[in-house]
């Protein structure tokens, strides 16, 4: 099976699991986010035939949310909280510094290992115990440069070990 | 149901009416004008509700839904805001229904300042001279800034472009710079269109208005239509402009310059020139071309002629091959082929159907073919020292002359395509005010046009055409003594879908020319011919619905698709602004236009005969008709 | 991972602890529906994601309406800056929140709801789920509710993928039928033509928390801890310079200075209440009290110590507007824009009286011309701090 075919073999997948109607498309975009880390060109064409919505329109709901990305992205995509709460905590800077230094880019780009990927988010809501930030679905609080050093360790040691399994 | 009106008090005039009415609408009503920069007539719920009553794409219901939750307005300028009664802030008065008694105010300091800032701030991120505009004199921003003294850059302006304008290999042209993401555009591309080939991409400061994954236009599933155009209230759209090659062309000495228009143009363009919409200029618009320099003006009706000769020989051809010879390569119902945005439409998006479509060129590129061979040959001219011009009401046409495979003579059918709005532009760049000059015929030998290629230039004129002629060819009586005049009124009107069926009581002899096609007509007779007729591409896909279903269409032998609504006369390539009672207002003049021919018959066309006679000898559809005036059609994604 | 690693700290005893989630759902399952929505308006119970709109009221006209299916929606999707008690109450108190919806649906006379939940808070996920699936074990949700056959009730989880903008009802809505979160026209009303066009009541956590806590108690016993004006209490999210942040309780009413005190910020020198989209209180102010009719909020409280730039919060306020503007409406979406950058050019070059009366009256604009409450309340902060702080401009000391 080529990779258009697959695709569309999990989207009829996820068809089944959300439904086929419009109501299904965030649910169907949300599932293809998660599992490629970005929802491709060809995962936008699969989900437009099987839901019956144009695609410019998938594109256009794929692009305003700020969870999805058209684009690809790495294995863990890490959203730190720029937000006031977050921003002004004195561990805030040292803690974006230690992320700039183990990964090496800057927000909005992507490891050249395809591993990780760097953003900034809106308020996490973990206002009271910032600075905080996302990992995929996961959310760290009381951010140090020592514990973003860990968390990305662990991280880096988790996707190898996939990597290695496969 | 008939409900109580309601009284509303605006700005001090009262006025009554029916629940549900909008404070713009009910302004309008008592002549208080409101802008917008976000409403337009076409896309207010009840012109779309009238166009467009049931509209699924594809074949599902998810559509439905879609565009219930578009057909409420956007309310995105916030232009239209007025101040009521015992409520705080402003309102939209495009989004504010009346369903109880309220007491407006239209104008107001407060109501001035906001507008006055919104236009501001639109300006704040407009990069481009209103002199270097396509639009200049017809953008609804630029007239709004007049009006509200926008003189300051408060919010600043943009000193360089913010987005590349992107031109090359684009026949709708974007310039982000001058869009102020009122998605008139997006809204007319899915509702009347059904193409969806627009949306808005991003969020915020990053929204934009964009193709599937921001292709460029040409690259996107866009028809070409231009219905976008003609919605945009800025320059943010326009179509390419081929002006300074004609005119390159004109100036050539070596060049014969000849320009076919097509029949919705003279309708419209003197709207250009400030008439009222449905105000003729045919004759002196020929004038005018001359004027400015064109060697030959032609008439597109002539081909529009010789397209009816030939689609209408096809389709009893078909009929025959469908109905006698039980042959299933036939394909029934037969759709027209002269709208270049329907063709790409069911390219695209039908492809399954390409069989049905007539293989006849349009009257655009059979004109073309005709004149760098026939015309030609017959004036012992150089066919690669004519430059073939035609004056289009639409932005498609250009890509339809551009198609590669329309070159069967050896050279370019039409070389270039020119919208009204372009044709307007050379006019003035000339000095020429067409509705003051006198008037001048066509020349020939393509000047005796009939009262069927005239109507080409409104939905369901190809088939009142076609009909006018294949009745009276099939059965040998005048088409008078069916309809009265000749006016088949059950294929007239705006319905966006409509049916007509004549029962074919006797037939008559095969006319010699047909006589290499069938032998006779008694297998018709008896029958009940049965046509449709769509137009804006969001009808073809209720036609197509229909006919997947197995529906009342299903069972038509000839459809004629439209892919703008009204027809050629509300082409994307037309004046601005178009609306329903603009494009009723052309009609009216191509219908008045037809009634005043002498000929109404394209079988009675003495130059569509002679052309018989003298070049395509073996008659409609036979060999080298096929070669110069047919063409074929590919699946696209 | 679980949700109880960042509860966060609780400064006092909040009145959800109090209450069993099936005592309210019982007393709906035995009272008329009609009941259920005077009980709830009677409590003078207000919705707690900013609005204010009284509840009892938007039941009741969800009720009176013809059209069916009806829906019963909750708001997860808890955005504001500086917000994170629906964080708390779904982790700590699911149970009570589903309640709520499920007698919210007895009201209306919805046996669907949705709680939509933000994708921030996707690791709330499972804990929800599972708390779903005991309610329906107990027969707290499900067919024939607690033996009242006539009450059938069931919850969808379904999450937002980044928007801010989701938190507001409409925009909400389209994001459930699978749209980009544009806000809608507010005629008309999604009690009147919601979800999927059909009537839809849309409530917060909080509020719905507070439903079945009315019902056990009675609505005089939540009329009794605030004021005659403004009944009940409010979870409040305190965050920034202070000694304790996190979830408090409080009656309407209290003194803003009360609560800088218990959470340890006598020396505050500026507070925002309600979030980026609320005001910016300073000193002298805070002897206000939090109320609808004086410092209404959305239930959250900022800090500001001694050291802050205020302009800078200011600006950090801007740009998260620019960002999350659906990006519809023009005073929203340029506004935010050109706001933005005011604010950066008069923190570097200050503000001269011909350019203080531009970003004044490009404030007004965007609050009175902008389609939905993002964009109305988008230039608040802004003002507040311009009208309190603008001597901290360069050349205004």
């Amino acid at each position: 099976m080529d990779a258009q075919q697959t695709l569309r073999t999990e989207v009829e997948q996820l068809v089944r699991v959300h439904g086929r109607g419009r109501t299904a498309l965030m649910p169907i975009l949300q599932d293809l986010n998660r599992a490629h880390s970005y929802i491709s060109e060809d995962a936008m064409l699969a989900v437009s035939d099987a839901l019956n919505v144009p695609r410019a329109e998938v594109y256009g709901v794929a692009t305003f949310y700020s969870y999805f990305s058209v684009k690809p992205r790495g294995t863990y995509v890490i959203r730190v909280c720029r937000t006031i709460s977050c921003a002004k905590q004195p561990d805030y800077h040292p803690a974006i510094a230690a992320l700039f230094d183990e990964l090496g880019i800057g927000f909005g780009e992507t490891t050249s290992d395809g591993i990780f990927s760097l953003e900034q988010t809106n308020c996490a809501g973990m206002c009271d115990q910032g600075p905080s930030m996302m990992v995929n679905e996961d959310v760290y609080i009381h951010l140090t440069e020592a514990s973003v050093r860990t968390i990305l360790n662990e991280c880096r040691h988790a996707a190898l070990a996939a990597k290695k399994a496969q | 149901m008939d409900s109580e009106l309601i009284a509303v008090s605006i700005d001090g005039k009262e006025v009554k009416v029916s629940p549900g009415t909008t404070v713009l609408e009910a302004a309008r009503a008592v002549g208080i004008h409101i802008p917008t920069l976000c409403h337009h007539d076409d896309l207010c719920s009840e012109a779309l509700y009238s166009q467009t009553s049931s509209t699924p794409h594809q074949g599902e219901h998810s559509h439905q839904h879609e565009e219930s939750a578009m057909l409420s307005t956007p309310s995105s300028c916030r232009l239209c805001l007025v101040e009521v009664e015992g409520l705080p802030k402003l309102h939209a008065s495009c989004a504010l229904p009346i369903h109880n008694a309220m007491t407006v105010r239209t104008t107001s300091t407060a109501i001035r300042h906001a507008r006055r800032d919104i236009l501001e701030l639109m300006m704040s991120e407009h990069y481009g001279d209103c002199f270097a505009c396509a639009r200049n004199g017809t953008c609804e921003l630029q007239k709004l800034c007049a009006d509200y003294g926008v003189t300051s850059e408060r919010f600043g302006r943009p000193h360089e472009p913010l987005f590349e304008k992107a031109e090359a290999g684009n026949i709708i042209v974007r310039d982000q710079n001058k869009c102020i993401l009122c998605r008139r555009c997006v809204r007319m591309c899915a509702l009347y269109q059904g193409v969806y080939a627009l949306t808005t991409e991003g969020r915020g400061d990053h929204s934009r208005i964009a193709t599937f994954m921001g292709r460029e236009m040409q690259d996107a599933a866009c028809i070409n239509c231009g219905q976008c155009i003609n919605r945009c209230p800025t320059g943010a759209l326009s179509e390419r402009d081929d002006t300074e090659a004609v005119w390159h062309a004109i100036e050539d000495p070596d060049k014969l310059v000849v320009i076919q228009t097509a029949p919705a143009p003279r309708a419209a363009i003197g709207e250009a020139f400030g008439c009222e919409p449905g105000t003729p200029l045919t004759f002196q618009m020929n004038t005018a071309l001359k004027r400015i320099g064109f060697d030959k003006v032609f008439d597109t009706n002539f081909s529009a002629d010789l397209t009816i000769m030939e689609e209408g020989s096809e389709l009893i051809s078909r009929l025959y091959k469908a109905l006698v010879l039980k042959d299933n390569s036939a394909a029934l119902p037969q759709f027209t082929s002269c709208s270049p945005g329907w063709i790409k439409f069911i390219e695209h998006f039908y492809p399954q159907y390409l069989p049905n479509l007539s293989s006849a060129k349009s009257p655009q590129q059979m004109m073309g073919a005709v004149l760098k061979t026939y015309f030609a040959e017959k004036n012992g001219w150089d066919p690669s020292k004519i430059v073939s011009v035609s004056l289009m009401p639409c932005t498609a046409k250009k890509f339809e002359a551009g198609r590669p495979e329309m070159d069967s003579s050896g050279y370019r059918d039409v070389d270039y395509a020119i919208t009204t709005r372009e044709m307007a532009r050379m006019f003035k760049q000339a000095g020429v005010d067409v509705p003051k000059l006198d008037k001048t015929d066509f020349d020939s030998p393509f000047g005796t046009p009939t009262g069927s290629g005239v109507i080409f230039g409104a939905t369901g004129g190809v088939m009142e055409a076609a009909l006018r002629t294949v009745l009276e060819i099939v059965t040998g009586e005048k088409v008078e003594s069916m309809f009265d005049h000749a006016d088949i009124k059950p294929v007239r009107g705006f319905d966006g879908v409509r049916m007509a069926e004549v029962k074919i009581e006797k037939v008559g002899p095969v006319p010699e020319i047909l006589s290499h096609l069938v032998a006779d007509f008694e297998w018709l007779k008896g029958a009940t011919l049965r046509v449709g007729l769509a137009h804006g591409t969001v009808n073809a896909i209720r036609v197509m619905k229909d006919i997947e279903e197995g529906g009342p269409l299903s069972k038509c032998h000839f459809i004629e698709f439209m892919a703008c609504p009204g027809g050629c006369l509300g082409g994307g390539g037309q004046p601005i602004p178009t609306d329903q009672d603009i494009r009723a207002a052309r009609a009216k003049a191509l219908y008045s236009e037809d009634a005043a021919y002498v000929v109404r018959k394209s079988h009675e066309n003495e130059d569509v005969l002679r052309i018989y006679r003298e070049f395509f000898k073996e008659g409609p559809c036979s060999h080298k008709s096929h070669e110069l005036l047919h063409t074929h059609y590919k699946e696209r994604v | 991972m679980d949700p109880k690693t960042v509860r966060g700290f609780v400064g006092n005893k909040l009145s959800f602890s109090e209450v069993a989630p099936k005592d309210g759902i019982r007393m709906a399952a035995e009272m008329a529906p009609e009941d259920v929505v005077a009980i709830i308006g009677a409590s003078g119970l207000r919705g707690r994601g900013g609005a204010g709109f009284p509840t009892g009221k938007k039941w009741e006209f969800a009720r009176s309406q013809e059209g069916t299916p009806k829906y019963t929606i909750c708001n997860a999707d808890e955005g504001e800056p500086g917000t994170f008690k629906d964080r708390l109450i779904l982790t700590d108190f699911p149970e009570l929140v589903f309640a709520g919806m499920a007698i919210a649906g007895r009201a209306v006379g919805a046996e669907f709801g949705i709680l939509y939940l933000r994708a921030e808070y996707g690791w709330l996920r499972d804990h929800l789920e599972a708390a779903l699936e005991r309610c329906r074990g107990a027969n707290l949700l499900g067919k024939a509710i607690l033996g009242n056959k006539e009450f059938n009730f069931d919850i969808a989880i379904r999450m937002g993928s980044g928007a801010y903008i989701c938190g507001e009802e409409t925009a909400l809505l389209e994001s459930l039928e699978g749209r980009r979160g544009d806000a809608r026209n507010r005629i008309p009303f999604p009690v009147q033509a919601g979800y999927l066009g059909k009537p839809t009541t849309v409530n917060n956590v909080e509020t719905l928390a507070w439903v079945p806590c009315v019902l056990v108690k009675g609505p005089s016993w939540f009329a009794a801890m605030g004021t005659r004006k403004a009944p009940g209490a409010w979870l409040f999210s305190v965050s920034g310079d202070c000694k304790r942040p996190g979830i408090y309780e409080y009656p309407f009413g209290t003194s803003l200075r009360q609560i800088l005190s218990d959470v340890g910020a006598e020396n505050a020198k500026a507070v925002q209440v309600g979030g980026a989209s609320g005001t910016c209180v300073p000193p002298a102010q805070f002897d206000r009290t939090l109320s609808p009719g004086d410092l209404a909020t959305g239930g959250s409280i900022i800090v500001f110590g001694p050291g802050q730039d205020m302009f800078a919060v200011a600006e950090n306020f801007q740009h998260f507007f620019a960002d999350e503007s659906c990006g519809q409406c023009i005073p929203c979406r340029v506004g935010n824009q050109r706001l933005l950058e005011a604010i950066g050019r008069m923190r570097k070059d200050g503000l001269d009286t011909d350019g203080e009366r531009n970003v004044r009256q490009l404030a007004q604009t965007m609050t009175v011309a902008s389609k939905c409450g993002l964009g109305q309340m988008s230039a608040r902060a802004f003002l507040a701090i311009l009208n309190n702080f603008s001597g901290e401009l360069p050349g205004r000391a």
